[in-house]
């Protein structure tokens, strides 16, 4: 059974359709699960109408289902096991994937010789620019989202990797891609073709790798979404190669979404977005270090134990509470929860502030406060309440440093001047939870421990919290 | 040995307060002092020595002992010279001092090498707040002020209409609207009357509003805000305004409440005897600073006096008559003064230091070591800033980050015309060179760029985590890409072209079996987490 072009045509307007709803779906909780579910629906749409359409034959049957049942189930197995504080990992190691996908589908479309039996020159021209184009940014895709799934798992250093010269290297880089792009092109040898591919595959590989090896820890939200769009591109681009209006379409959705993220998270730690694209940055990171050492500011810490914390949560009113991540590491957001309810039973109003790069991806730490069950409308973001904290009785910072760091505001001098942070320093008090007095990832020292109306709450935050929890109950 | 703490009894005939509670004495002990209570000091605030046994004090009966193992003596009042004689010699005292009218005090204080914290002098800035006694206790006073009013004004503060007829409300005029006179507007107001005040300083007119007040205004343009928060001595043009303005509120008013004070100046005259003449038979003046002088010229400190059909208030002791209320307040003023002291190292198991580099302490430590240290330096900031010095320039406005769904600010015309000219070029190398077919698509490439944009932009960032997930998921829609090359219609496109059908068809399998994995995972991924987002 097949079914005709033009109705091939309208299952993939249909898709289409069904996966800009998926994405306006997202624009609330509400919805959001319609919205998944519109994506299904498309994405089964679209599967179907290409197998059973014209340009599969029966022949190929036999082969998709095997290969679809093999990533079904390692795919739904995947899905299953992945612990919510795991995500960041999961969703860069799914971009390598679509990265990979994208090489082999250029590939195969380079080595099959009726493709482009039919075409003018011109269209030749442009068919193989597409393809140069499309495995080139699969092959960044897939190196880069490698790395950074190895970051974010801890297997390689979060410390960022600058090698001396390494703008240079890049533009090297670049300046190959470009002669053998245009050899590609320019020649009709198959060899030479043949070359010119492996040389740019290889190429783009060390560049994905090479970029983000060259990204700080911190700045890992920003890179996460920016793979994200970089697999959106290399979707689009092999749509265009293959002449799929489908792909490009939807390659051009998710490629200008991971694009709007990585804006977002740029905006919010206050650099550059054009720095972030090219890759180059993280410069600002080892600069950071320096600055911030220099300029220590000087004051005396008052720590607290955590029966006290307890006590002056009990004795709070309004608590504003601002996890990061810290929180993360230590999984510690069923117990967050846990104390959270409790206040909320002893009548206080407990509200959480989420900073827009809380933890290593966009909206990690709604998702972590999501599995631990606490309700959305008490999770706000940093602009909703920002106003608050002066109202605030004790805001307590649960594993975040520079997010709370008040240089920000009032340190031109500070290497992360004109970041917009959360100002918890304006509650009557606030409780920063950490591990040690050690900086966070910009490197930067935080005037907050020093202020008078903040107390340090050292110590492992799952196991702190554990006993604020114990003494809050008792 | 920790240092001990010791709470006299309070010796002044009718004080009633005493100088910690037992609330306080727990978190004194949690500093790690000792605290040592004289037998029945709590008596007159109805504390019991059980209570303050029971919060872990010691409660002494030999007065001598108590004031000889003193470290440290908290006490409401300045001591009498029988108690100076029994304080121990380099000791603290923490009491109400008053160093400008007490200058013969000073020096037997000095004499004893003590080191003395006068609560009067606690300069009046904001981190001080909360160890101001003199505030804690004018509040007090403010309430018992309105109270005692009551007391002795024969009517109904609210008014009503009852089946016995019509009851108007209780006028009441209150003279200084600082923390006194604010507390007493708040007070009357909730009682139901109807409350004017007056202040020479024009920019409590919203503090007396938001108590429930209507300010009175004196016609006369003269700034009278002094230094630390005080109002200060006016000229004699504005004297004049003022004093007619009082003489207009008071044949309105049945009650009259005055606190006005200048700083170690006798309280200023406002109420003269012809104005106490002009009030209704019944009227009650309470006058807050009798013990200044008084703001009324028929007061009599410390007695109720009855002047023209007018009962003239004139105790000095409105805080003592709410004993309780007012030693508890003292009480953790004490305490917050301790955590500072605390909190500076300045105690340290067996000595005290005073940090005179803290502005607060310094301008407390009225006698250091026997040595006088008052007056300390002038107080650094007003309340209110001067109205000559323009407010500072608001500092340029940090970016403000953009909101999401929040339309972006229009670009500036030179950075438009570079981006649309930009673009324009493109367009038009494009349409120059490149097939038709390719503009199709590219058409659609553009359109579908914009789409995502407006969609995107009005996710929550709550769910951008799910965002990507859901993209990443959808992004397996490559697998179209490899699905078409598996195994195509060659008969149809291309006949008779030779092509490595097996390799294609491997590297075909390898990718739609990459992209299925994200597929399944993403959306199922995605699934699990919005499973979890609950209201």
């Amino acid at each position: 059974m097949t079914i005709g072009t033009s109705l091939a045509t309208v299952a993939y307007l249909g898709a289409t359709i069904l996966f800009i709803l998926c994405l306006g779906g997202l624009s609330n909780q509400e919805t959001s699960r319609r919205g998944n579910a519109y994506g299904i629906v498309g994405m089964a749409i679209a599967v179907l109408a290409t197998v059973f359409g014209t340009q599969v034959t029966p022949a190929g049957w036999p082969w998709i289902g095997g290969a679809m049942a093999v990533g079904a189930v390692i795919g739904l197995y995947a899905a299953r096991i992945v612990q919510m504080t795991q995500m960041p990992e999961l969703v860069a190691l799914m971009h390598s994937l679509v990265g990979l996908a994208a090489v082999l589908v250029g590939y195969a479309n380079f080595v099959d010789p009726a493709v482009a039996a039919t075409m003018t020159p011109a269209e030749k021209g442009i068919h193989e620019i597409e393809m140069y184009v499309g495995v080139l940014i699969g092959a960044i895709t897939f190196s880069g989202s490698l790395i950074a799934f190895g970051k974010l798992s801890g297997k390689i250093g979060g410390k960022p990797m600058l090698l001396p010269g390494r703008h240079w290297i890049n533009l090297a880089g670049l300046v190959i891609v470009i002669v053998f792009g245009w050899r590609f092109v320019a020649v009709h040898d198959a060899g030479a073709a043949t070359t010119a591919m492996i040389v740019m595959t290889i190429v783009a590989l060390l560049f994905g790798i090479h970029m983000v090896m060259a990204i700080g820890g911190a700045d890992m939200p920003v890179v996460v979404s920016m793979l994200n769009s970089y697999s959106g591109w290399a979707a689009a681009a092999t749509g265009f190669m293959l002449s799929n209006d489908l792909l490009i379409v939807v390659g051009a959705l998710v490629g200008s979404s991971g694009a709007i993220l990585s804006y977002i998270m740029c905006t919010a730690m206050n650099r550059r977005f054009l720095a972030v694209i090219a890759g180059g940055f993280g410069t600002d990171s080892s600069a950071a270090a320096k600055g911030g050492t220099a300029a220590a500011p000087a004051g005396e810490v008052h720590p607290i134990t955590a029966p006290e914390t307890a006590e002056l949560l009990k004795e709070a009113k309004d608590v504003i509470i601002v996890p990061g991540y810290g929180m993360a590491v230590a999984q510690a957001q069923h117990t967050v929860y846990e104390i959270t309810k409790a206040l909320r039973e002893g009548g206080t109003k407990v509200r959480f502030a989420i900073h827009p790069v809380a933890g290593r991806m966009p909206g990690h730490m709604n998702v972590l406060l999501a599995e631990a069950k606490v309700p959305y409308d008490i999770v706000f973001e940093m602009d909703e309440i920002n106003p608050d904290f002066p109202a605030a009785d004790v805001a307590m910072v649960i594993g975040a440093n520079d997010i709370v760091n008040p240089a920000a505001q009032d340190d031109p001098t500070s290497p992360i001047a004109g970041m917009p942070v959360l100002e918890v320093w304006k509650a009557k008090h606030s409780i920063v939870m950490k591990r040690s007095m050690a900086s966070g990832y910009a490197g930067v020292d935080n005037p907050l421990f020093y202020k008078d109306n903040n107390r340090m709450l050292f110590g492992d935050a799952k196991k702190m919290l554990d006993e604020v929890l114990a003494a809050l109950k008792a | 040995m920790s240092l001990l703490i010791a709470v006299p009894r309070e010796v002044y005939p009718g004080e009633k307060r005493v100088a910690t509670v037992p609330d306080v004495v727990e978190k004194l002990l949690k500093h790690g002092f000792r605290v040592a209570v004289e037998a029945g000091a709590g008596e007159g605030s109805q504390i019991d020595d059980a209570a303050y046994r029971a919060a872990g004090a010691e409660v002494v009966a030999d007065r001598a002992a108590l004031w000889s193992r003193a470290d440290i003596v908290f006490k409401v009042r300045a001591p009498d010279d029988e108690e100076i004689g029994l304080l121990r010699e380099g000791a603290m005292l923490v009491s109400f001092v008053w160093p400008a009218q007490n200058p013969a005090l000073m020096q037997r204080l000095a004499a004893r090498k003590a080191t003395v914290l006068a609560m009067d002098s606690v300069p009046r800035i904001s981190r001080a707040q909360k160890l101001d006694a003199l505030s804690s206790m004018a509040n007090i006073g403010g309430y018992r002020a309105v109270i005692e009013a009551a007391h002795a004004f024969g009517r109904f503060f609210t008014g009503s209409i009852t089946a016995a007829g019509k009851v108007p409300p209780a006028k009441v005029f209150v003279i200084g609207a600082g923390v006194a006179g604010l507390a007493a507007i708040g007070a009357a107001s909730g009682l139901g009357a109807i409350v004017r005040a007056n202040d020479t300083r024009p920019e409590v007119a919203d503090q007396i509003r938001s108590l429930g007040g209507e300010f009175v205004p004196v016609d006369y343009v003269e700034e009278g805000s002094g230094s630390g928060g005080y109002a200060k001595v006016m000229s004699e043009g504005f004297l004049k305004a003022q004093a007619a303005v009082f003489a207009r509120e008071a044949k309105d008013a049945d009650i009259i409440i005055t606190t006005a004070l200048i700083p170690g100046k006798p309280a200023p005259r406002l109420i003269s005897a012809d104005m106490v003449a002009s009030m209704k038979q019944g009227s009650v003046i309470v006058d807050m600073a009798a013990e200044q002088g008084g703001n009324c010229e028929l007061t009599v400190p410390g007695q109720v006096v009855v002047r023209h059909g007018v009962t003239i208030i004139g105790y000095t002791d409105l805080p003592s008559r709410l004993a309780k209320q007012a030693s508890t307040l003292y009480a953790t003023n004490l305490l917050r003064l301790v955590d500072d002291l605390v909190k500076t190292k300045s105690i340290d198991g067996a000595t005290i230091a005073i940090d005179m580099n803290d502005e607060v302490l310094r301008g407390t430590t009225v006698i250091d070591k026997g040595v006088v240290t008052w007056p300390p330096p002038p107080p650094k900031l007003s309340v209110a800033p001067p109205a000559a010095a323009k407010p500072a320039a608001p500092a340029p406005a940090a970016a403000k980050p953009k909101g999401h769904g929040e339309a972006s600010g229009p670009m500036s015309p030179a950075k438009a015309l570079v981006f649309f000219g930009a673009g324009a070029i493109l367009f038009i190398l494009a349409g120059r060179y490149a097939p038709p077919s390719f503009l199709a698509h590219f058409t659609v490439f553009v359109l579908a760029c914009f789409v995502g944009y407006m969609v995107v932009w009005n996710v929550k960032p709550a769910l951008h985590t799910p965002l990507m997930s859901v993209t990443n998921a959808v992004s397996s829609i490559i697998a179209i890409g490899a699905l078409v090359q598996v195994a195509p219609d060659l008969a149809h496109v291309a006949p008779g072209v030779a092509r490595p059908d097996v390799l294609i068809r491997w590297l075909s399998v390898a990718a739609i079996a990459l992209a299925t994995i994200n597929m399944f995972g993403g959306f199922a991924v995605t699934r699990r987490m919005l499973g979890m987002f609950r209201k």
